[in-house]
């Protein structure tokens, strides 16, 4: 277990991108959560001087490039996800994981009203209820997420 | 990991606090979009992108490619041979239907008036592979290993063995995003078969309905009326078979009928389409009004402004040529002409509203 998490958070990120671009059947992919937001929030939570907003916009424009309709448009929500992670680090950090959860559920709300509203300015509007499922299953596989990425890296404290 | 790490003491050690850059990257990421949206001024960097990401894409996809190529190699010698049987029965009956397809083509010459067939809308297909990829959650979007390296152009047609696909999007090198007819942001200006109404498909996000929302609450549509493309809006050659019309709610109260149709194109099941590259000059292809909607196609070459007249099928691209030759170069020498007899009190104004 080394000193620096550099290497941890680019591995996490790699797969979490990885799993956001593997294809589903369509029931399920209205389902999957937003991983790559969930990994950029852990990092930005645990470890707030080594990842912070950078890593959330980099990782926000690599979603843009893949799936966005409008470039930037995920590198902003997802910086803005990064931002309140770095802010409230120590107040999330000490809460167990279920109180964590409903945190998370809010932060990907916002970040899904961002989307929703930046889609709507630029032309692209998806106003299906479904767009919200996701915050909700991000919610619900945030314990599970943390404790796994909790065993690549732990910050000395 | 250099770009996100930083070693020092003070928790926001790097550029200020974190509301700050906060403020700095969402700055950046508005001026992105906002140039983005401006299509042509970040066409390049999407170009460069749609190369960068293929590579990913593709190895994303190869477990899935691989487990259907060892479905293929390991399937069995009887559902082989079944598959081979109906594709022999399915070659033979369409090799009967165009047998008289030369003999239709005269004769429809002939009832024209034309002295030759006129030569069939389609130019070139190319056969193209769905790389099997996530483009957006609840968007509808495919990519396709065919890019600029094959000819690809932004908006062209794309079809399968059934029906209308989409249009080309985003286009690389090796690889472009269809946009489907089915996506919510698709309009397909469409031809009710039977009657010859005019109307617009719009997507609804669902793969297996487009939605007909401009259909007035009298106009004459049934359930099992067949769509075709209209060859209005500049992108898709009239007369491809569309979808299927499934459902109409007529409300008492509402101007407009609610009507929902099927696509004949397995958008789901699809694992190959078909890229089309259309006749310019051909009387079914689409028709060119919007320049501006269809840069890189061969709107530009062809200045066929004036609609064609009241039979469309009348005007061969031999006869279309010379009278929009002459269009063209009559505007530039009549214009100034005209405008001063026309206003003569004002011209200094009139310049620039003429061109």
């Amino acid at each position: 277990m080394s000193t620096s998490p550099g290497g941890a958070i680019f591995k996490s990120v790699l797969v979490a991108l990885l799993l956001t671009l593997v294809p589903l059947p369509s029931w399920l992919a209205v389902a999957r959560p937003d991983l790559l937001v969930l990994v950029v929030f852990y990092w930005a939570i645990q470890t707030p001087r080594s990842a912070g907003i950078g890593l959330g916009w980099v990782c926000g424009l690599l979603l843009d490039a893949f799936q966005g309709p409008v470039l930037g448009e995920h590198a902003l929500a997802v910086a803005l996800v990064a931002y309140l992670g770095v802010r409230e680090h120590q107040r999330i950090r000490t809460k167990p994981l279920m109180q964590q959860s409903l945190v998370v559920l809010a932060v990907l709300t916002l970040y899904q009203f961002v989307l929703w509203a930046i889609d709507g300015w630029s032309g692209h509007p998806l106003t299906t209820p479904l767009r919200w499922v996701p915050a909700f299953t991000g919610a619900l596989v945030w314990a599970p997420l943390a404790g796994a990425l909790a065993r690549t890296y732990r910050p000395r404290t | 990991m250099a770009g996100f790490g930083t070693r020092s003491g003070s928790p926001y050690s790097r550029g200020g606090s974190p509301g700050f850059r906060f403020t700095l990257y969402a700055l950046v990421s508005i001026v992105i979009m906002v140039l983005d949206q401006r299509m042509d001024l970040l066409e390049r960097a999407r170009y460069v992108l749609q190369a960068l990401t293929y590579p990913v894409e593709v190895a994303v996809n190869s477990p899935v490619a691989g487990w259907h190529w060892l479905q293929r190699s390991f399937a069995a010698r009887a559902s082989l041979e079944a598959e081979n049987r109906s594709l022999r029965t399915r070659m033979r009956t369409l090799e009967v239907r165009t047998l008289r397809f030369d003999a239709l083509a005269r004769q429809n010459a002939a009832l024209l008036g034309l002295r030759h067939a006129v030569p069939p809308i389609a130019e070139r297909w190319l056969p193209a592979d769905i790389v099997d990829i996530e483009l957006g959650r609840l968007r509808q979007r495919v990519l396709i290993d065919r890019g600029t390296r094959n000819g690809v152009f932004r908006n062209q047609a794309v079809l399968d063995d059934y029906g209308v696909v989409g249009q080309t999007m985003h286009v690389g090198p090796w690889s472009a995003d269809v946009l489907l007819i089915t996506d919510p942001e698709h309009d397909l200006p469409v031809q009710i078969a039977r009657t010859g109404f005019r109307t617009i498909a719009v997507g609804t996000g669902d793969p297996n309905a487009l939605a007909l929302p401009y259909l007035p609450a009298n106009a004459d549509v049934k359930v099992g009326d067949e769509l075709v493309t209209s060859g209005l809006g500049g992108v898709f050659p009239a007369g491809y078979p569309v979808g299927r019309i499934t459902q109409i709610h007529r409300g008492s109260i509402q101007p407009m009928n609610q009507v929902i149709a099927r696509p004949f194109a397995h958008l789901q099941t699809d694992r190959a389409v078909m890229l089309l590259w259309f006749r310019p000059g051909s009387p079914g292809a689409p028709a060119q009004k919007h320049p501006p909607q269809l840069p890189t196609g061969t709107a530009g070459a062809h200045p066929l402004a004036p609609p064609p007249p009241a039979p469309p099928l009348c005007t061969p691209a031999a006869a279309g040529s010379p009278v929009a030759g002459a269009a063209a170069s009559a505007p530039p020498s009549g214009a100034p002409a005209a405008k001063p007899t026309v206003r003569p009190l004002k011209p200094v104004a009139s310049p620039p509203r003429t061109p």
